[in-house]
């Protein structure tokens, strides 16, 4: 696999972040155009990493670069990510056409086109009867899949996943994960999935890194990642 | 999710304080239309009863609109703003106004917007001649929104900061801009609350006495509770006083029914309770916006505390304390307010119990539903049964017994749990409904029921809202001057009580410091219901 | 079935209580709230009514004359009452139609009231013109007469009572339907836009006036006395008003049902005593109803002394007092 820094991947310079007594620093080069998980204990500052990316956080020191972008000082909606967490990635008093179409225009103007967008990407994660649907109507594994279709909708290069099948039984994850795996395809985009799950792990991602403590212990393609012994951590990780 | 015991006893709880209460306001009037008053059939109801109860809605309806439109660019602000200097005791004061006697809000508000005010101080600074004059429909409404904003932006504040984290990450990263985020997120939060709040603020305006007359300007300025009181306590005629009480309810109870009828959006999405967090309101318009709409309700809010605290200073406030009638009047304050508050706590807890567990059953039938209902309703509209006729009917009650004072203090927190009931319902519905749809799949699935749920999952949880309750209705207790004025005796003093007492023996200057020392006490009440408050805001 | 057991226990509660002072004779007096006060008459009068009588005196403060009535007609003839004092001329009349009360029986010629009343029931302890207080500081032209305060400069204010919940309120009603008798609606029309608000009682009234809200109220001519007295000030006065003041008599009474009626008649003549009336002026701020040993207070003689007095018969207030307020809420609601 051809590691193409700096065009289309995620790079953290250098980045320093202390939030209360928790010191975080990060520096890596990741690929473009492909699946990275993001694994690491409890605590050791997965969110926070990705938060980083999305802009969520703004590092004390050093840079984040996106497609060769320095985007450190700009504002979450102006960084080329969507974004998934683990629940309440729909606004529960609206339905899915709408949740959806905000992906499009938060003031939700909306087209023919776009219209017709947002149809095309609920029938695209098998949501397409479901457009007047609110939220709370919906079972878990349908909600996750109404957020994909909102991430479709948006058209960014970068996909932010925090534990987004966590809450889903083991069928479903299996069934999210092929479905994330098509999508991600079709539309050639990175992705960053914060996991637990070894499983998903070496069912999704090609590449991967382990956080502890607030840094990265490792960062390799997943083949290699799956089998270094050397890093106490991530063998307890691997093998929990 | 509950077993089938739970769901059973959660109800019985319900019927049982329903039951309470429909017994204590029965008996009541029960007792006051057995009374042989020995007056003429004389009609109950002329044009004088129309023109003051056409008064009381408008002015009611019109004091709602207000206060609930004004509260919500407040609680907006302040739910942007979860981390500035300040904002804590912003939110703290916001429970004052509750606790203060009407009499001695009014004479605060009288010091910044009367005739010799502040505010006309500084126009006649200007060169304005002619003072500006509150008194009339505005100076009422000027009161209500000052007694009822506050109350309504830290209502709709809760409801704000009930909203799951993830929304505010998600709109940011959508980019979102504030109006999109008002529409698509703020608003319907809101939304979902308002005609609770609205209901609960109309019915406070509506059965509003001292301030009417005193800011009304004159008798045009009337509400329905100044005529039944007139027919209670001047010219004793129970029946007339009942009429015109069920008049109050009725009519009240359908404009209720008729803002209950505004859907509101269900709304299934959880707290997960992580911090709130908010990303947007960056923008120098956004923050000029809060600026101004904090500072603006600051100063409306504190100006005439402001206002009280300076006229009570002047008070021997250290012989005040000391005084042995004082401490005398503290303690049966406080243990007035507390037995209040505590049975207030205790029945909203059963009723929203029962009306959880009702609405977990799959299929409730319609007796079930119409139980929900009558729960749910009356936990309001006990709030629109006039203290003097719950007051003169348990008189009659007690009579028999002896000396009722003696009864007076129980009376007296009976009384008052009612009127706080409303007020703790709101408070603990909400928390309640979230902390069951948390855990209580979890805790069925557990099998962890009785003892050890409330002890182990319930009461970490519900400590904070139940805390926040019991000082609401304890602030409520504190203040009320009209369930105690019924029963006077030496026995029965409390703060409000001389208060007033003061005030009519020409003690200005002991009423004023009395009205500050109530003022802090207030203050330390809701410092005990917003306690853990910042550390749930902090981040990280 | 829960409220019955509250009551037995309520009851129980009641027996135990009662019978735990019966040696000694008790006399239980009915009064208003401020009379108690620790600064009122109330703890003054039982101190020395004790030294004489070798009785307890038992004071039991009710909000206010109305509501003294108010209570006695809830509680009828099991009323723990043996004397109410504090009820007002005005309320007499409806006060007899209960049937609670018995004639006093005592030489009452020391009661000394303007107007010279005297009833067989009820007996003064103290009276008080109505007078339109104050503030010198400022209004420097006072009325001189109620017609000057009906027809002057709608600019200076005044706050008075309102007549349907507060005797002060009931007393302007009466003196402006004396003074003006048919014309009184108009002279209210005229008086509405000197009229700054209509307080629920004389407290609030009296707050807004020493607040400086409004420097003018409806109160009595001996206010002017506690602030003379208890805050050295001269600053608020009394107007005496050329027609006559209206009077407040307040007076006390004998209950038909009272335990010891000896006892109760001792008080009432105890009442017209100087040990009693030396007391009333600087603790209720009224004027005694009969001699004091001492003259009164400097203060009292720079009082407004009234050169006409106005009372209505209180069966002439009992049959026209509702349709007097309807007269005047019609006049006041008029814009």
């Amino acid at each position: 696999m051809i590691v193409v820094e700096e065009e289309g991947g995620i790079v953290l310079d250098k980045v320093e972040l202390r939030l209360g007594s928790n010191n975080f620093r990060f520096d890596c080069r990741l690929p473009a155009g492909v699946i990275i998980a993001v694994t690491g204990p409890s605590g050791s500052g997965k969110s926070t990493f990705l938060n980083l990316v999305a802009g969520f956080e703004t590092p004390d020191a050093g840079q984040v670069r996106i497609a060769g972008e320095n985007v450190t000082e700009r504002h979450p909606s102006e960084r080329p990510v969507s974004i998934i967490f683990q629940d309440n990635n729909l606004f529960g008093h609206l339905d899915l056409f709408t949740n959806v179409g905000l992906g499009i225009n938060p003031s939700l103007k909306l087209g023919a086109t776009d219209r017709q967008t947002i149809s095309d990407a609920l029938q695209r994660v098998g949501l397409g009867d479901y457009e007047r649907r609110m939220p709370g109507m919906l079972s878990g594994g349908e909600r996750q899949r109404a957020a994909f279709a909102r991430t479709l909708v948006r058209q960014k290069p970068v996909l932010l996943m925090d534990e987004p099948f966590a809450a889903l039984d083991p069928g479903l994850r299996l069934s999210m994960a092929n479905l994330l795996l098509e999508l991600h395809q079709e539309a050639g985009n990175t992705i960053l999935i914060v996991t637990h799950d070894p499983d998903e792990l070496r069912r999704l991602a090609d590449h991967a890194i382990f956080i502890d403590n607030g840094k990265i212990l490792l960062e390799a393609p997943i083949e290699e990642f799956l089998t270094r012994t050397d890093v106490q951590a991530l063998s307890d990780f691997l093998t929990a | 999710m509950l077993t089938g015991v739970e769901r059973r006893r959660g109800i019985a709880f319900g019927m049982a304080s329903l039951l309470g209460i429909v017994l204590f306001i029965g008996l009541a009037l029960g007792a006051l239309l057995s009374w042989d008053a020995g007056t003429s059939g004389e009609r109950l109801f002329t044009a004088y009863t129309w023109r003051i109860l056409r008064f009381t809605l408008w002015q009611a309806t019109l004091s709602t609109v207000l206060s609930v439109g004004l509260a919500i660019p407040v609680a907006l602000a302040l739910a942007r703003r979860p981390n500035f200097l300040g904002r804590i005791w912003i939110i703290r004061l916001m429970a004052v106004p509750m606790g203060l006697p009407v009499l001695i809000g009014a004479l605060g508000l009288i010091g910044i917007w009367g005739r010799q005010g502040m505010l006309n101080g500084l126009l006649l600074k200007l060169g304005l001649d002619q003072p500006v004059s509150i008194y009339g429909l505005s100076g009422i409404l000027l009161a209500h929104v000052f007694f009822n904003l506050p109350l309504a932006a830290r209502l709709m504040l809760a409801a704000l900061e009930r909203l799951p984290a993830e929304y505010w990450f998600l709109s940011s990263s959508l980019g979102m801009k504030s109006l999109s985020i008002f529409r698509f997120i703020e608003w319907s939060a809101i939304r979902g609350v308002i005609p609770g709040i609205a209901g609960l603020i109309f019915m406070l305006c509506a059965t509003s006495f001292t301030l009417v007359l005193v800011l009304g300007g004159g008798p045009a300025a009337t509400t329905l509770e100044v005529a039944i009181y007139q027919a209670l306590r001047f010219d004793f005629e129970p029946p007339r006083a009942i009429a015109l009480s069920f008049l109050q309810i009725g009519v009240t109870a359908l404009i209720l029914i008729a803002i209950s009828l505004f859907p509101a959006p269900e709304d299934s999405s959880a707290d997960v309770g992580r911090a709130v967090r908010r990303f947007d309101g960056k923008t120098p318009t956004a923050r000029l916006w809060d600026c101004l709409a904090i500072l603006l309700a600051t100063a409306f809010l504190i100006l005439p505390l402001a206002s009280i605290i300076l006229s009570g200073l002047k008070a021997d406030l250290w012989n005040l304390v000391t005084s042995p009638i004082f401490l005398r009047a503290a303690l049966t304050s406080l243990t007035i307010a507390f037995t209040a508050g505590l049975l207030a706590v205790t029945a909203a807890l059963a009723i929203i119990t029962a009306r959880n567990a009702i609405a977990d059953m799959k299929l409730p039938g319609a007796p079930a539903k119409s139980l929900s209902t009558l729960l749910g309703g009356m936990s309001s509209l006990v709030l629109l049964v006039p203290p003097v006729v719950l007051g003169t009917g348990w008189f009659l009650l007690l009579q028999p017994f002896g000396d009722v004072a003696r009864f007076a203090p129980a009376l007296v927190a009976a009384i008052n749990m009612l009127m706080a009931l409303p007020f703790v319902v709101r408070v603990l519905a909400p928390a309640m409904q979230l902390h069951h749809k948390r855990t209580g799949r979890l805790t069925a699935s557990l099998g962890i029921s009785g003892w050890a749920k409330l002890w182990r999952i319930d009461r970490p949880a519900l400590t904070k809202p139940l805390l926040v309750g019991l000082s609401f209705a304890m602030a409520l207790s504190l203040g009320d001057l009209g369930a105690v004025a019924l029963f006077g005796s030496a026995d029965l003093t409390t703060l409000p009580w001389l208060v007033y007492s003061r005030l009519s023996s020409y003690r200005t200057n002991d009423a004023d410091g009395l009205a500050l020392i109530l003022g802090v006490i207030c203050l330390i009440l809701t410092m005990i219901g917003t306690a853990g408050y910042r550390k749930a805001n902090d981040r990280g | 079935m829960r409220s019955t057991i509250f009551l037995s226990i309520a009851a129980a509660a009641g027996l135990c209580f009662s019978s735990a002072s019966a040696q000694e004779k008790t006399l239980t007096i009915y009064t208003y709230e401020s009379f108690i006060a620790e600064w009122g008459p109330g703890p003054k009068v039982k101190e020395a009514f004790e030294k004489t009588c070798g009785c307890v005196l038992n004071m039991v403060g009710i909000a206010d004359g109305v509501a003294l009535l108010t209570r006695l007609k809830l509680e009828g003839e099991s009323t723990g009452a043996d004397i109410v004092l504090g009820l007002d001329t005005n309320l007499i009349s409806e006060a007899k139609v209960t049937g609670l009360f018995e004639t006093h029986g005592i030489d009452t010629s020391a009661v000394n009231v303007p107007g010279g009343y005297t009833d067989d029931t009820f007996i003064p302890y103290d009276y008080g013109h109505f007078a339109v207080v104050y503030d010198t500081q400022a209004i420097k032209n006072p009325p001189k007469s109620l017609k000057e305060l009906v027809e002057g400069d709608p600019s200076q204010k005044i706050a008075i009572e309102d007549p349907r919940t507060a005797t002060p309120g009931l007393g302007l009603l009466l003196w402006m339907k004396s003074v003006y008798g048919d014309q009184a609606p108009e002279a209210w029309t005229k008086l509405k836009n000197r009229i700054l608000t209509v307080t629920p009682g004389w407290s609030e009234a009296y707050g807004l006036f020493t607040k400086g809200e409004v420097p003018m109220v409806l109160s009595y001519a001996t206010s002017p006395a506690y602030h003379l007295i208890e805050e050295n000030t001269d600053r608020y006065q009394a107007a005496a008003f050329s027609e006559g003041h209206y009077i407040q008599i307040e007076v006390a009474a004998l209950l038909r049902t009272a335990s010891d009626k000896d006892l109760a008649r001792q008080f009432l003549s105890f009442m017209i005593s100087p040990a009693f009336q030396d007391i009333i002026p600087t603790t209720n701020w009224m004027m005694p109803a009969a001699k004091t040993s001492q003259p009164l207070p400097e203060a009292f003689g720079k009082l407004v002394q009234p050169q006409k007095t106005f009372l209505m018969g209180s069966d002439e207030v009992a049959k026209n007092r509702r349709a007097w307020i309807d007269e005047w809420l019609a006049a006041m609601s008029m814009n």
